[in-house]
């Protein structure tokens, strides 16, 4: 057993040893991601991402290490442990999941660690998140209700805490835009019939309808809806932009109106938006290597870690050598102060309070028309 | 509530009611034959359903590897066994009925797929995939262990589930499908339309009872399936194999969940575990029969449906809560009449 212990400490501290730092000036980014496990298809994605990103930012040579956590909270703390302790990372990019973002949160506040979360968490101290959150999308969705004369609406969604959700976001928004929610219908994601729900709806005859879901569960309130003659304007959130919601919608969905992030529409926004040139720049490197209509939202929301390293670093280089936790509180502070930094997914302006970063810049509106998605500009 | 709205909630529910009734059937005839609850009975169809919308697509399904697969190993088991008892005469029989036949349902849909045959080839296809399942399943993960107790065949079936979700998954992705329905004809009753796809589906209900009707009063293979189902010892002593009516029960049941999938996805979008819940409802349907009749059961399952589309209409987050809770009385009720059984005792 002693025996036993001794080779575990002695292979360790030959291993760390390996892993020391081949140079004192490179910067280390650390990434933990859920390359395996349900959330592999956005974390294999990010990984990808991670892959496109330079081995120099201006003169300074960067190392990335990217582990694998399989969605499992207590795997993606120990990935985070090893990134900071034995690869002396100077920033976390990661993890994928909610639960796993928010569990290194704690390492990255006790190691004094910058980490950039790809999922969107409540984020303060040392953590950024960079997704957009739920509440910044229905915003958007009651704006342009507003815009557009609605005065009742209908909420159909989920019947799970994501639904409770959207319901409260969609309520402290439209009120002050003076638009009445007239139901709260829910329906789960495997129902196999949204009838009742829709009759519900229609009965109380709203301007538009607000169907709070994501994927391909979303289409059947609206072939519903559809067959029921209901004539209003549907609305959905970014969580139907793909191929297989269209699939299965088809016709029904024509003329209804989606959230999206800009990323995911680049190719068709206005020249005039700053985020479309940086989207392209990223875009056409990964799909030449993983295929056409590869890249994704995640994809951005990690190369936008990319870019808000690459925009904090200089700031953060006048103050400290990389490798060591001055720099790494100096690179928060740049981070921090982030102004106008233009991603592929969105404009950050970060400030103490706010880690997040984005506003109305990060979301646009897409209408369906001829089974794809078009930005309204 | 007005009547037109009430009518439509009726139509609806109604015709989700009709799937869990033929699922039910299918509940009941597996458990009086072999004593399985088989809550997985709802893998049927979703793969039936997506297979269906893949042949739409003119994409074989990956489904048909794990048909080969599993019809190899069977017929690998049949052979052995045959061997050993010194019946090597029986060999080319079993392999044509084990391997053979489900190869053939494979070849076929590798081959017309691409072609994209006419709907009612395709769905005939699915259904011939999902039915040559059925029988394969049941060798492997029940008749080994035939004799076992209630309680054990239930948790099998439960393991079963996770498995056959699991290939679910594997095999058709985490993204659902629905299809075109097979009749696009709404017929109008004075205020209220009738859908085509639900009339179908009624239509279907009442062919496939009326042929269990038939099969069990008026063949020998139905009659000897109903005495394995009164008692398994003596229909064994009176000459019956009881093994072969758990093959005839599950192939059977493979096959109206394979039909009622078809007709599922026409109407609704289908995931890979969509079938689970909908298994869970027909399970509900088949206890108001208290597993045992066939009527009972088909009643107990509309009135599952109906009582679905009402809850959804004026209480939509708590559906399956208001579903799943009309088991207790039905459970209470049940339970004054319940005799307590010799297989009771055993549990």
């Amino acid at each position: 057993m002693e025996m036993h212990k001794l080779l575990i400490t002695a292979t360790a501290i030959a291993l760390s040893t390996l892993a020391a730092r081949a140079d004192e000036s490179t910067l280390t980014v650390g990434a933990t991601v859920t390359a395996t496990g349900p959330a592999a298809s956005l974390g294999i994605s990010e990984k990808n991402a991670i892959e496109l990103m330079p081995a120099k930012i201006g003169d300074t040579p960067v190392k990335y290490v990217i582990l694998d956590d399989g969605g499992d909270p207590g795997r993606a703390v120990r990935n985070a442990r090893q990134l900071v302790e034995e690869y002396k990372a100077d920033v976390i990019l990661g993890s994928t999941t909610i639960p796993n973002s928010i569990a290194i949160g704690d390492i990255a506040n006790q190691t004094k660690t910058p980490q950039i979360a790809l999922a969107p968490i409540p984020a303060s101290g040392f953590v950024f998140s960079l997704p957009q959150s739920a509440d910044l999308m229905v915003e958007g969705l009651v704006e342009h209700m507003k815009e557009n004369k609605v005065k009742t609406a209908a909420y159909l969604g989920f019947a799970d805490s994501l639904g409770d959700h959207n319901y409260a976001a969609f309520l402290k928004f439209a009120k002050p835009a003076g638009i009445d929610v007239v139901t709260n219908e829910r329906f789960g994601r495997n129902d196999t019939s949204v009838t009742a729900q829709v009759l519900r709806v229609m009965q109380a005859k709203p301007d538009a309808v607000f169907i709070s879901a994501s994927g391909t569960p979303a289409a059947l309130p609206q072939i519903e809806l559809k067959q029921r003659g209901y004539k209003g304007q549907s609305y959905f959130l970014h969580g139907v932009i793909n191929q297989p919601f269209l699939r299965v919608g088809g016709k029904a969905l024509e003329g209804t109106i989606a959230t999206a992030g800009p990323f995911s529409v680049a190719k068709e926004l206005k020249d005039s938006n700053p985020i479309k040139a940086h989207a392209l720049a990223m875009i056409e490197p990964y799909e030449a290597k993983h295929g056409a209509g590869s890249a994704n939202s995640f994809a951005a929301y990690a190369w936008d870690g990319y870019e808000l390293i690459k925009a904090a670093l200089p700031k953060a280089l006048a103050k400290a050598k990389p490798g060591t936790e001055a720099f790494r509180v100096a690179l928060k502070d740049a981070i921090e102060n982030s102004k106008d930094v233009v991603g592929a997914g969105a404009v950050y302006t970060m400030t103490a309070t706010n880690h997040n970063g984005l506003d109305g810049r990060a979301r646009v509106l897409v209408r369906i028309k001829d089974n794809g998605f078009h930005p309204i500009q | 509530m007005d009547t037109q709205i009430f009518s439509i909630l009726l139509e609806d529910g109604i015709a989700s009611g009709a799937i869990y009734a033929l699922l039910a059937l299918t509940m009941v005839l597996v458990f009086a034959t072999t004593r399985i609850l088989f809550v997985s009975q709802g893998e049927f169809v979703t793969f039936s359903g997506l297979s269906f919308a893949s042949f739409q697509l003119g994409i074989a399904p990956q489904i048909v590897w794990l048909l080969a697969v599993l019809a190899l190993v069977v017929t690998a088991l049949e052979v052995v066994s045959a061997l050993r008892l010194g019946q090597g005469k029986r060999v080319p029989w079993l392999v044509a009925i084990h391997l053979a036949l489900p190869l053939a349902v494979v070849g076929a849909c590798l081959w017309l797929a691409p072609l994209k045959p006419p709907v009612l080839v395709q769905a005939a296809l699915s259904v011939a995939l999902v039915t040559a399942l059925g029988p394969a399943v049941y060798r492997l993960a029940f008749e080994p262990v035939a004799n076992a107790s209630v309680r054990t065949l239930f948790v099998i079936a439960i393991a079963l589930h996770f498995i056959l979700q699991g290939f679910g998954l594997l095999f058709f992705g985490a993204e659902g499908y629905r299809v075109d329905p097979l009749i696009d004809l709404d017929v109008s009753l004075g205020a209220t339309v009738l859908k085509g796809q639900a009339m179908l589906v009624l239509a279907t209900l009442a062919v496939l009872t009326a042929a269990l009707y038939v099969f069990f009063e008026y063949t020998l293979l139905g009659k000897a399936l109903r005495a394995t189902a009164i008692n398994r010892i003596g229909a064994r002593i009176v000459g019956i194999k009881t093994p072969l009516a758990g093959r005839i029960a599950f192939t059977m049941s493979a096959f109206i969940g394979a039909i009622a999938g078809i007709l599922a996805v026409g109407s609704t979008t289908l995931y890979y575990d969509s079938g689970f819940l909908i298994g869970l409802k027909a399970v509900l349907g088949a206890i108001c029969g208290a597993m045992l009749s066939y009527p009972l059961a088909i009643a107990g399952a509309i009135g599952v449906g109906i009582l679905e589309t009402f809850s959804a209409f004026w209480v939509s987050a708590y559906t399956e809560a208001v579903v799943f809770s009309a088991l207790i009385p039905v459970l209470l009720w049940l339970s004054l009449y319940a005799m307590p059984s010799e297989e009771g005792q055993e549990l």
